[in-house]
């Protein structure tokens, strides 16, 4: 399998991410650590990496609340952490 | 039946949001009130079900008294906290044919005869209102003094007013029997001038003879979605699977919570305490959701769980004297209206207790109808 490398847009800036890889992991290696925000404003990010603890959700392509570590990126994503309370 | 003695002692059984009520407005009155439950305030049906203050036309007395009860929330809404959740969000209900656009029209005059507004909305206005919905919905009727509610919140600050008038709360309550002018608690009996149950689902235990049997429900929340629901919305079809003590029914109603959660449901059926997850009915309550309102076919569902309404066979709540106990009091019955007609439930009782003229005519919905009426619907 050949590694490629495409961008992705998060939160509106493109961010270069190697195929294959989950958005959770593509996040983090882009330095994103902050997913979402708890209903107490508290800054959250993957926990379990498994899809068990909710915690890295995200907005992708528009539809809320995905688990970005089950989600793999695809050329032309569109990604939308919660940093600004979504 | 007048007793009137300011201080006497008056003991409420159930600390859900019928009893919570009742006690505020009998300790507004004067009376010395203990609240009793078995478990803690809003541990039953107060805590499973939706929460909506909603005006409703099953008939003339369930529009007129669950009208007196919506003003009745406003005028309460001052003294409630954030933790009450009032949002006055309104209600649409929502036309999928002809027939049902044509009916609208008739609905907006019953509840403007109940001196509530509300307005017929064409299809372009409910896109506009909720883009959510599927787009070839004819139109709505919008009740934009309607709201929700957290019915657990309430009950607790409904609680709060009591106990800032003197009365108590006692969680755990081993209520066993209510007698004459008094309750049985453990091996103790409490004496009290006045006894109102308000045990919800479980009202017959203490007072055998009252129609009242649980009408299973269930309930779907989502992640939080804001913004994607801004009503509570309600399928014009709803009133007839409310009505229908059939087996098995589900009406699409939904309802935006304050943390931006969809509150979905939802079904009803008799199938006695079984609260055990009905698949089926469920997996047709959610279709039914997604077909009216697409955008739910995006969300994450993160919890389901079912309840217990009150419900008689007549459709109507039991509330006021129950004479076969000397001074006991019935506020019960309501079906899947508990939360809009807990203050109004209160307010007769209240009325009627102090000898004071009720603002609505209580007479239809006193339980003493029971004695005269077919028995109590069997169920499996």
């Amino acid at each position: 399998m050949t590694l490629r490398r495409f961008d992705i847009m998060v939160n509106g800036k493109p961010v270069s991410v190697r195929s294959g890889s989950t958005v959770a992991a593509a996040l983090l290696s882009a330095d994103q650590s902050t997913f979402r925000q708890s209903v107490a404003g508290e800054l959250r990010g993957p926990v379990c990496g498994m899809g068990i603890c909710y915690e890295c959700r995200v907005t992708i392509n528009d539809v809320a609340q995905q688990r970005a570590c089950l989600r793999v990126v695809e050329s032309g994503m569109r990604v939308e952490t919660g940093a600004a309370g979504a | 039946m007048t007793a009137r003695a300011s201080g006497s002692d008056a003991i409420v059984v159930g600390a859900g949001i019928v009893g919570a009520s009742c006690a505020a407005a009998l300790s507004r009155d004067g009376w010395r009130v203990t609240v009793l439950d078995r478990a803690f305030a809003s541990a039953g049906t107060t805590s499973v079900g939706m929460g909506h203050v909603v005006v409703m036309d099953d008939s003339p007395e369930q529009l007129a008294l669950t009208a007196y009860s919506a003003r009745l929330w406003r005028e309460l809404r001052p003294q409630l906290t954030k933790r009450s959740e009032y949002d006055a969000c309104g209600t649409l209900w929502i036309a999928e044919n002809a027939e049902q656009l044509a009916a609208l029209e008739g609905k907006r005059a019953t509840y403007a005869s109940a001196n509530v507004r509300a307005e017929v909305i064409d299809s372009r206005a409910l896109r506009d209102a909720e883009p959510g919905l599927r787009t070839d919905l004819l139109g709505a009727l919008l009740v934009p003094d309607d709201a929700v509610i957290y019915p657990p919140g309430a009950t607790l600050d409904l609680l709060d007013l009591v106990k800032q008038n003197g009365g108590a709360v006692r969680d755990g309550a081993d209520v066993r029997a209510i007698v004459d002018h008094g309750v049985v608690v453990g091996s103790e009996t409490l004496r009290a001038d006045v006894v109102v149950n308000a045990a919800g689902a479980a009202a017959p235990a203490l007072t055998p003879g009252l129609p009242i049997v649980p009408r299973k429900g269930h309930l779907a929340i989502t992640d939080r979605y804001p913004d994607m629901c801004r009503h509570q919305i309600v399928e014009l079809g709803y009133l007839t699977s409310a009505h229908a003590m059939t087996s098995e029914s589900v009406a699409f109603n939904v309802q935006p919570r304050s943390t931006g959660q969809i509150l979905i449901g939802s079904s009803r059926e008799l199938v006695g305490w079984d609260a055990s997850l009905n698949r089926a009915l469920l997996q047709q309550m959610l279709k039914r959701a997604a077909d009216l309102m697409p955008a739910l076919r995006d969300t994450s569902i993160i919890r389901v769980w079912t309840g217990f309404r009150p419900a008689t066979p007549d459709k109507l709540p039991l509330i006021g004297a129950w004479e076969q106990s000397a001074g006991l009091w019935v506020a019960g019955g309501h079906e899947g209206l508990g939360i809009t007609l807990s203050l109004a439930t209160a307010q007769l009782i209240a009325d009627q207790i102090a000898g004071r003229k009720p603002v609505i005519d209580p007479s239809p919905f006193s339980p003493m109808r029971v004695l005269l009426q077919i028995p109590v619907e069997a169920h499996s």
